[in-house]
């Protein structure tokens, strides 16, 4: 195994889209927080609480998630696109060995990536905001669960690069799913559909980040919990189709 | 042991069957070619082979075992199927130094390779502005990487110059000669004539022949005597085994002296009595004529 993640980890650092879609997401995660966090100190003479300065610092993380689930996508879409995934297969003939690859691998660089990046945005908001208190234990926390948060978006867009194996279908993917119908189910009317909403994709994912969405049934880390077996219910069957179709 | 062997190998695609029913062993040193139509079923059938496709029926076996279960495959078995297969955005190095990894083969056997087939002034650079040449050279450099017994190539020389077909066939004859397998497709007939000792050929999927490539020559065309003259009916009366053709006749039954002394006897007078040699390339035509996916 140790070898496969060698090799995935020289995959990924060699190509320019990885360099690109990193420098996209934590320039998003800073450019919005910045301007966000500038525009609201703009707007007041009164202090920003310590938590609203918080969010505010972190907004950039909607636009970040799209980012960072396109180098998901790309990270085994490229493969089908130009045929490369041929060569890895037979290099690495079990398949489940070469995915699990290159989610660990994908999963450590954006982990470090993306908590740097939020842990940045944070430090420039808050410099910015100059909240009379802040609550630390409640800015690691909100740094830790952007980095978590942005880390499954990549996921769900590795999953989804696995199971549509095509570029472009899964990057539109990943943003009907991530971005458009969790505003849509948000407009269900009665208690099933609020329920659904909570607990739809990033809606209950968000949770563990910045609750930007109000979210009645569920808390930071079972939101967390709930993204993650949407994500893992997508990878599944991906990598079930991996495991049957022709390379 | 025998180094790759497919066990009534089929491939289906909805109704559609790309590879039926095929038998074949691939023996180490020597260069066999693996020769059919385009279309044929060969590029399914190395993608079969080296685990890629799943097979509908039948196996494929590599030193005795499914490819998918061998363990650092690489240095085991080497491909080319398919050269402009990459990524471009990487340098050649770093794409070999991928491969290389993935199968534990240390780094600087990527040097020695890029060395090995003239890259190792472009190592550093971006795989997508290679021209095709270069990108066979590369992808053959991936296949030596862990210095494999068994080769695959898939269509090898498509596209290359004069001077990159003649390196890929001493290349092919070489890896032989030191013992390995190689085992190379191609449409081409006079390709494998100048390549191959043995030949596998395939049309619409199914083996038509499996045999050395002199006894192909000689078992598929034989020769036949061409016979021309202003007086080509009675010439016919006259011999009965000849077959009409255009404006002449071939005979197969029967010598060119055997027919000049019978017309000579009639008084019969003859503008032409040539012994025909069968060519490798005729002989390709003659068994895959039935086989072509498309005529013109």
């Amino acid at each position: 195994m140790i070898d496969i993640l060698r090799s995935e980890w020289t995959k990924i650092r060699s190509v320019r889209s990885t360099m690109w879609t990193l420098a996209v997401t934590a320039g998003l995660m800073l450019g919005i927080g910045t301007l966000i966090a500038s525009a609201a100190r703009g707007s007041t003479e009164d202090d920003i609480p310590g938590a609203q300065a918080v969010m505010l610092s972190l907004t950039g993380i909607m636009f970040a998630s799209l980012s960072i689930a396109t180098l998901g996508v790309l990270v085994i879409s490229s493969e089908y696109r130009t045929g490369g995934i041929r060569t890895s297969l037979m290099a690495v003939p079990k398949r489940m060995s070469l995915l699990t690859g290159k989610i660990v691998v994908f999963t450590v660089t954006s982990l470090v990536v993306c908590t740097v990046a939020s842990a940045a945005s944070l430090a420039v908001g808050v410099a910015i905001t100059q909240p009379p208190t802040l609550d630390m234990a409640e800015a690691v926390r909100a740094v830790a669960g952007c980095g978590l948060y942005l880390t499954a978006c990549g996921l769900f867009g590795l999953a989804l690069g696995t199971l549509v194996r095509h570029t472009p279908g899964a990057i539109v993917s990943a943003i009907a799913l991530m971005l458009v119908l969790p505003q849509i189910t948000g407009m269900l009317p009665g208690q099933v559909g609020r329920t659904v909403a909570d607990h739809f994709t990033t809606n209950a994912g968000m949770q563990v980040a910045v609750p930007l969405v109000r979210n009645a049934s569920l808390g930071p880390w079972s939101g967390f919990g709930v993204y993650l077996v949407w994500i893992a219910v997508i990878m599944i069957a991906g990598a079930v189709l991996m495991r049957r179709r022709d390379a | 042991m025998t180094a790759i062997r497919a066990t009534n190998l089929s491939k289906r695609y909805g109704k559609t069957v790309a590879v039926s029913n095929l038998s074949f062993d691939v023996e180490p040193g020597r260069v066999t070619g693996f020769l059919g139509p385009n279309g044929a079923g060969k590029s399914t059938t190395m993608r079969m082979i080296l685990g890629l496709d799943r097979p509908s029926g039948g196996s494929a076996l590599v030193d005795g075992r499914p490819y998918a279960e061998l363990e650092r495959p690489l240095r085991k078995v080497g491909a080319l199927l398919d050269a402009k297969a990459v990524h471009g955005g990487r340098s050649a190095r770093n794409h070999l130094l991928a491969i290389a990894q993935s199968n534990g083969i240390p780094n600087g056997r990527v040097d020695e390779v890029l060395e090995a087939v003239g890259l190792r002034e472009v190592a550093g650079r971006r795989i997508g502005g290679f021209s095709l040449g270069m990108s066979q050279r590369l992808g053959i450099a991936a296949a030596l990487l862990g210095d494999p017994e068994i080769l695959l190539f898939d269509e090898p020389v498509n596209g290359l110059d004069p001077d990159g077909i003649l390196w890929i066939r001493t290349f092919m004859r070489e890896l032989a000669a030191e013992g390995r397998t190689v085992f190379v497709s191609s449409h081409l007939m006079s390709e494998m004539a100048q390549t191959a000792d043995h030949l596998i050929v395939i049309g619409k999927g199914a083996l038509i022949a499996d045999t050395s490539v002199a006894e192909f020559i000689g078992r598929s065309s034989q020769g036949y005597v061409r016979v021309r003259s202003p007086r080509l009916a009675d010439v016919a009366e006259l011999i009965k085994v000849g077959e009409p053709h255009h404006d002449h006749l071939r005979v197969t039954a029967m010598s060119p002296v055997e027919i000049g002394t019978l017309t000579a006897r009639a008084g019969i007078p003859l503008e032409e009595l040539t012994f025909v040699q069968p060519s490798l390339e005729a002989a390709y035509m003659e068994l895959t004529k039935d086989s072509l996916e498309f005529t013109s």
